[in-house]
């Protein structure tokens, strides 16, 4: 039995019935899954929930589409995290310049997908004009994030002039598994933003999709799927992001979280669950939300927060 | 099938090598001297150092009495001897102090000229060069450490630590690719008695090139550096509550981070108090920087220069008497040569000089504290409990004092106490590995993730190690090197951030 909200009954708005043409097709709906481990996959709890602004639209009797999305659970919190260590490694290890590669592949299949992600977002309330800037910017913004990945080390790494005969020098590497929490708004970009700078820094990631169209989130992952990013290295949950994000900040195989949340408390619950392993966790409010559709949405520091310093020492002899 | 015959060959020449010293040509007997080298006694004068017998707290560029007029004593661990009484802050102190702080920020600290600032931190680099000595005797007298430490590893330290950052202060425009930054106003600073003079200064000097005033929280046992440290940045008269120094326990501690006026904190100390304080700090935006605890791994490869190596060991675990946090407490030995480093080992530290931490001769000082000495030979028991072998230097201990001989352990298991827990003493674990795929599992296998060390004539096996060693610093073919310029730090739940170096800044500062 499900624990998520009732399911609105589907009631035509007044007047739908007599609009009704018993000669059109009916469309094939989607069911929308989550993404973990390169596959889609239902939440093992089994409860699902519709999303507000879908809700909004029902309840307004404009566009009686219903979607229902997995709510995801603890355990699924888990498999995801496991996906997401188990492939670690193996992204870490790839060359920067395979990484930007596997980048701009994704850039490319975004834009072949534009008008799906345009309609998306269309349905979850976004105005067309809007909607379609969002998704320019989100492409452009993966292949500026592809042209990183070969970049941010010599921007970053460092040979240190010790006092003494040694050579000695730091340089940045991942983290492990991020966990990010993504805004509520701009769905896509939002996502986008977040995420890409997160994984050219060779870390795996789990990312919660916030909630208000978290539908649009779930397009984005077939355009991750068909592009060549392993599965594994971006998985994305849906669900209630207080539940999830708890559980994510609790694990000890997560090393950082990235949390972007207007709810001060639930930022807060975030930071305080995550002290119990010493986990690296940045907040960001609504302030820092807004800024996402400019270029102070994206750049190096983005990057750098979710990267360790490495210092390496060698004596120098004959 | 010559191949397996070699092995089996080579077997037998590994067996002889691990075989009593008497019948293992392979393996040179140690160097016996008998008493002919006893060390005659060469303590370092401390006549022209005078401790006060009461020490104030610096608030505001003054010496002020506690608030609650109360005091406590610091120990000198070497002789059990009472060095000074020290006034103990409360809440009350710590507020003054902050406000002192902001006050010191917004109207002098902010507003000065980067290049002045920075000079005002080559004067305090100066100063410290200048007092070195007197520095390196009281460190040694409130600490334990040996002397020959304080005064040529901590003291000069501290000192290319202020020189570092003082250049720093007025080319930060150039630290982050351009980007913009500001400094975040006032840093409460909390920090361990096994450095103290050195941990304030990696404390003080970036926060202070960066453009931030501070208050700094010296370790309740181990204050009397850092008010010395605060005497001379009076006497290079920076602005008044710069630099403000409030002495006490840890509620002293806890109350710093909690004020409110407190724009950054950074701790060093054990992963239990920062993991308590990453949770107090939770939703109050507050910058955080935690550099706790450490099982710093030591991997020794067969094809090493063995005799390197086991200094290298020896300095990564009996430094300041293991109570370090990038000690390399777990020595892992490439199995084949693991009869050979035991015994090399076992000779080192029977020569190693256990005693007054003010004697030029000692390797190793005297424990910090009574409850550190406890907490040591509850953990060396249950190593033996467990069925660990130990071997201990034959020392004499002095009868006054805290003092543990070098020790270390072999046959550990991975799961045993000695191997998991960081014992914060001369205490080593020594286990084998066969592989460097073995080598660094157990090597990460820890919560922690500070230091670690890898020895092996081979240069690509040294950056594979680095590579895969789950550690904030990796040394290779050296150990326990520390400078201003390069970044130190942990992983995992040996904290985060870095300090030194350029990346060290970034903690002091806001960064587009």
């Amino acid at each position: 039995m499900s624990t998520g909200p009732a399911a609105p009954a589907r009631t035509p708005a007044p007047g739908a019935l007599e609009a009704f043409d018993p000669a059109a097709r009916v469309p094939v709906n989607k069911a929308y899954k989550m993404y973990v481990g390169g596959a889609f996959v239902r939440s093992e709890s089994g409860r699902y929930f519709q999303s507000r602004a879908q809700q909004a639209k029902v309840e307004g009797g404009a566009d009686p589409e219903v979607v229902n999305l997995p709510r995801g659970s603890r355990k699924d919190v888990r498999d995801a995290v496991l996906a997401a260590r188990n492939v670690g490694e193996g992204w870490a290890a790839r060359t920067a310049y395979n990484r930007g590669q596997i980048l701009y592949r994704l850039a490319e299949v975004m834009e072949s997908r534009r008008a799906e992600l345009c309609a998306s977002l269309e349905r979850a309330g976004r105005e067309a004009e809007q909607a379609l800037r969002e998704v320019e910017r989100a492409v452009d913004r993966t292949v500026y994030y592809a042209g990183f990945c070969d970049k941010y080390q010599a921007l970053l790494a460092s040979f240190n002039p010790v006092a003494g005969p040694y050579f000695a020098f730091s340089m940045p590497g991942p983290m492990g598994v991020v966990a990010i929490l993504a805004p509520e708004r701009p769905a896509l970009l939002g996502l986008v933003s977040t995420v890409l700078p997160v994984v050219v820094a060779g870390n795996t990631s789990v990312v919660v999709a916030g909630s208000e169209d978290a539908r649009t989130a779930m397009v984005w992952c077939e355009c991750l799927a068909t592009s060549d990013l392993p599965g594994g290295v971006v998985n994305v949950l849906t669900g209630r992001a207080g539940e999830l994000a708890l559980h994510l900040a609790a694990h000890r195989e997560v090393a950082a979280v990235d949390a972007w949340s207007d709810d001060p408390a639930l930022r807060a619950e975030v930071e305080r669950e995550g002290s119990g392993s010493v986990k690296r966790v940045r907040t960001h409010g609504p302030d820092e939300t807004r800024q996402m559709g400019s270029d102070a949405g994206q750049g190096l520091a983005f990057i750098e927060r979710f990267l360790e310093t490495k210092s390496l020492w060698h004596p120098v002899g004959r | 099938m010559s191949g397996e015959i070699d092995r089996v060959e080579k077997g037998v020449a590994h067996e002889d090598a691990g075989a009593p010293l008497t019948e293992a040509p392979a393996s040179p007997p140690a160097l016996d001297f008998g008493g002919a080298w006893d060390y005659a006694p060469a303590p370092e004068a401390t006549d022209h150092v005078h401790i006060a017998p009461r020490q104030q707290l610096f608030v505001g560029g003054r010496w002020v009495a506690a608030r609650s007029g109360r005091h406590f004593d610091t120990v000198s661990p070497g002789t059990e001897e009472k060095l000074a009484e020290v006034a103990e802050a409360d809440a009350r102190d710590v507020d003054d102090a902050v406000q002192a702080a902001r006050l010191a920020y917004d109207r002098y600290w902010s507003k000065m000229r980067a290049s002045d600032r920075a000079k005002c931190l080559f004067r305090i680099a100066r100063a410290i060069q200048e007092k070195a000595r007197e520095l390196a005797i009281v460190e040694s007298m409130d600490g334990g450490k040996p002397i020959k430490e304080s005064r040529d590893v901590d003291v000069p330290l501290a000192a290319a630590h202020f020189f570092y950052h003082a250049g720093w202060a007025d080319k930060l425009d150039h630290a982050f690719q351009g980007r913009a930054w500001r400094p975040l106003g006032v840093a409460g600073q909390i920090i361990p008695w096994n450095f103290p003079l050195l941990m304030a200064a990696w404390k003080i000097a970036p926060a202070l090139a960066c453009g931030n005033t501070v208050v700094l929280k010296p370790a309740e046992t181990t204050p009397l550096t850092a008010l010395l440290l605060a005497r001379i940045v009076e006497e290079a008269e920076l602005p008044p509550g710069v630099v403000n120094v409030v002495t006490g326990p840890g509620a002293t501690g806890a109350a710093l981070a909690a004020h409110g006026g407190v724009d950054k904190v950074a701790f060093t100390g054990s992963t239990a108090v920062g993991k308590t304080l990453q949770r107090a700090l939770a939703g109050t935006g507050k910058k955080l920087t935690l550099e706790l605890g450490g099982k710093g791994a030591h991997v020794v490869f067969a094809d090493a220069p063995i005799d390197q190596a086991i200094e290298g060991i020896v300095q990564g675990i009996y430094l300041n008497q293991g109570q370090v946090c990038c000690a390399g407490s777990r020595l892992l030995v490439e199995e084949s040569v693991h009869d050979l480093v035991v015994r090399k080992l076992e000779d080192r530290i029977a020569t190693l000089r256990v005693g007054d931490p003010l004697d030029k001769n000692t390797d190793v000082g005297a424990i910090h504290s009574r409850t550190q000495l406890d907490k040591i030979r509850r953990l060396v028991a249950a190593g033996e409990e467990e069925g660990a072998q130990r071997h201990t230097a034959p020392c004499a201990l002095p009868t006054r004092g805290y003092f543990f001989a070098p020790t270390f352990f072999t046959g550990v298991a991975s799961s045993s106490r000695i191997a998991r827990e960081e014992i914060f003493g001369p205490v080593l674990a020594v286990t084998t590995f066969r592989t460097p795929e073995e080598a660094i599992e157990k090597a990460n296998n820890t919560m922690y993730g500070l230091s670690a060390g890898v020895w092996t004539d081979k240069g690509a096996k040294i950056l594979w190690m680095a590579q895969h060693l789950k550690a904030g610093v990796v040394w290779a073919n050296t150990y326990g090197k520390l400078d201003p310029s390069s970044p130190f730090g942990g992983i995992k739940e040996s904290g985060f951030g870095r300090e030194g170096g350029r990346q060290g800044l970034l903690e002091y500062t806001e960064v587009e």
